[in-house]
């Protein structure tokens, strides 16, 4: 179980998260939706321990990466797997390096062990044949299932997904769909899926939870959210050019 | 209107005290990131857990691909060394004295500031646009969630091969200018070769050599971290990581030119 307890994050000025609470059950899929740069991606990076927040805390089965040495807390970051944006696969080494890394990095495995362990995290992402490229001859969709294959590598328990579905075409991106379900079902890992695609939440999300100016300002099950009587999340999720969101942002844009 | 509020904005003294901090502001947080990462990396050495593979592959990158420029700078730097030596020292029929003056000053000064100029703008410039083009597409971030430590992946090998190709660089860099100094003063000047190589080793002794690859070994060390800093802390895409690159070649000229002249002074009164 994720326990995320008023998060606040400061960037200069600029006060991104707010005081964030969020639960997050075991074996739960929850998809956090919002419009571009109100932190999503930042909050899931709290949850990875790559930022520490300002104030507030997050416990990941009891207890919190961020009171943790750092190699209490590389030990423990093992336990989860993040697919990124890009797929921020590493150009310099093949897919095999970037799929079986940790692996090769914290384990005394064998090569030849590695390589069929990471030629089945490959097939289970529909990928074969492709090992021995280099990242760059990968189209995008192919980069983002070899950043998923690298991200289930270690068998994590909590799989974050930040943007799966954004650049690709959209077969490619029900493709990523599937495989966030398939993963689910699978690995019965805890899913966080950050994204602004409501196409892609509503297949994927047991729970949806949306974060506004900072702060969770809505969080239900998908047919709930459907019929959520906010005006905002309303306006977000039929994507409509006018509405609060919108007109807040003109009056502040006026103001300056 | 307008120009007239643009002209007081330009002559704001209160505006001028704003970017004046704010220039402070960032050359001391420069100061202390280069600092720490500095630390990071030293206590990591200690910690024995060093990739050689990378390491060894680095010192190819900073030393071996460095070689023809090296070679370049300090064979021509060699030459002039001697054509303006010889031109002034002709004034006082001191002539004989042109190898003594290029050993000495290949040896002391103008090997390892010279080495370590062309290999920050070669390395420094690399070594900051690689790892600011990982950090803009996340790859810093992904080598974190697989339980790595950026600073033990990525700043240790470099900060090691750095030392000490730098420290190899020089010598070498040293030989090839009094070679190059050799050919003019022999072929040019009309000294005899047995003159030459014999006024030039007697000149030298063995401080000037020390002093010149202990300073070498230091600029490794500001190159490389500065570099690496510069790269770690790019923002912004394309154009943060042109920056990051400019930053890292700049500073790190800087340093080396700074930590030289506190070098010379301390070499000077030892």
């Amino acid at each position: 179980m994720i326990q995320i307890q008023g998060i606040h994050k400061w960037f200069g000025t600029h006060h991104v998260l707010k005081g964030v609470d969020l639960t997050i059950k075991e074996g739960e899929t929850i998809v956090i939706i919002g419009r571009s740069g109100c932190g999503k991606s930042v909050l899931l990076k709290h949850i990875m321990a790559i930022l520490e927040p300002d104030e507030g805390d997050i416990r990941i089965d009891g207890s919190s990466m961020f009171s943790m040495k750092s190699e209490e807390q590389d030990q423990f970051r093992l336990k989860l797997g993040m697919l990124f944006q890009g797929a921020a696969l590493f150009d310099s080494l093949t897919v095999r390096e970037n799929v079986g890394f940790s692996l090769l990095e914290h384990t005394k495995l064998s090569e030849e062990t590695i390589s069929q362990k990471v030629l089945e995290k490959l097939r289970m992402v529909g990928l074969e044949g492709v090992e021995n490229l280099m990242p760059a001859s990968l189209s995008g969709g192919m980069k983002k299932r070899v950043g998923l294959a690298r991200a289930i590598c270690n068998e994590p328990e909590i799989i974050l997904y930040d943007e799966p579905t954004t650049g690709l075409d959209p077969i490619n991106a029900d493709v990523i769909n599937e495989l966030i379900l398939s993963m689910q079902k699978q690995l019965e890992v805890i899913s966080i899926v950050v994204t602004h695609d409501m196409t892609s939440a509503y297949k994927v999300a047991d729970r949806i939870a949306m974060l506004y100016e900072g702060r969770i300002i809505g969080i239900g099950t998908p047919d709930e959210i459907k019929n959520s009587p906010d005006p905002i999340i309303q306006q977000f999720i039929t994507g409509s050019a006018r509405g609060p969101i919108t007109d807040k942002q003109q009056k502040e844009t006026e103001s300056l | 209107m307008t120009d007239w509020n643009d002209l007081r904005r330009t002559v704001s003294v209160r505006v001028w005290l704003q970017k004046f901090g704010a220039g402070c502001l960032d050359i001391f947080q420069g100061a202390g990131g280069i600092a720490l990462l500095f630390r990071d990396t030293c206590v990591l050495l200690a910690s024995k857990r060093i990739r050689w593979r990378a390491t060894l592959d680095q010192m190819n990158k900073i030393g071996v691909q460095s070689l023809p420029l090296v070679f370049l700078t300090a064979f021509f730097t060699g030459m002039v060394l001697a054509l303006q030596s010889a031109y002034q020292l002709r004034l006082f029929s001191a002539q004989q004295f042109t190898s003594d003056l290029i050993s000495v000053s290949l040896c002391r000064e103008l090997g390892p500031v010279l080495t370590a100029m062309v290999v920050a703008g070669r390395v420094g410039a690399s070594i900051a646009a690689e790892l600011g083009t990982m950090k803009v597409t996340e790859q810093i971030d992904a080598l974190s969630t697989l339980a790595t430590n950026p600073v033990r992946y990525l700043v240790v090998p470099r900060f090691i091969a750095a030392l000490f190709m730098l420290f190899i660089l020089t010598i070498y860099a040293d030989c090839i200018g009094m070679f190059g100094g050799y050919l003019i003063a022999v072929f040019k000047l009309g000294m005899s070769s047995h003159e030459y190589i014999m006024r030039g080793f007697k000149a030298l002794v063995v401080k000037d050599v020390v002093t010149g690859l202990i300073k070498a070994f230091f600029f490794g060390g500001i190159i490389s971290v500065v570099g690496c800093y510069f790269g770690f802390t790019a923002r912004g895409g394309a154009e943060g990581v042109g920056r990051a690159t400019t930053l890292a070649v700049v500073v790190s000229l800087i340093m080396v030119i700074a930590s030289d002249a506190l070098f010379s002074a301390i070499f000077y009164f030892i």
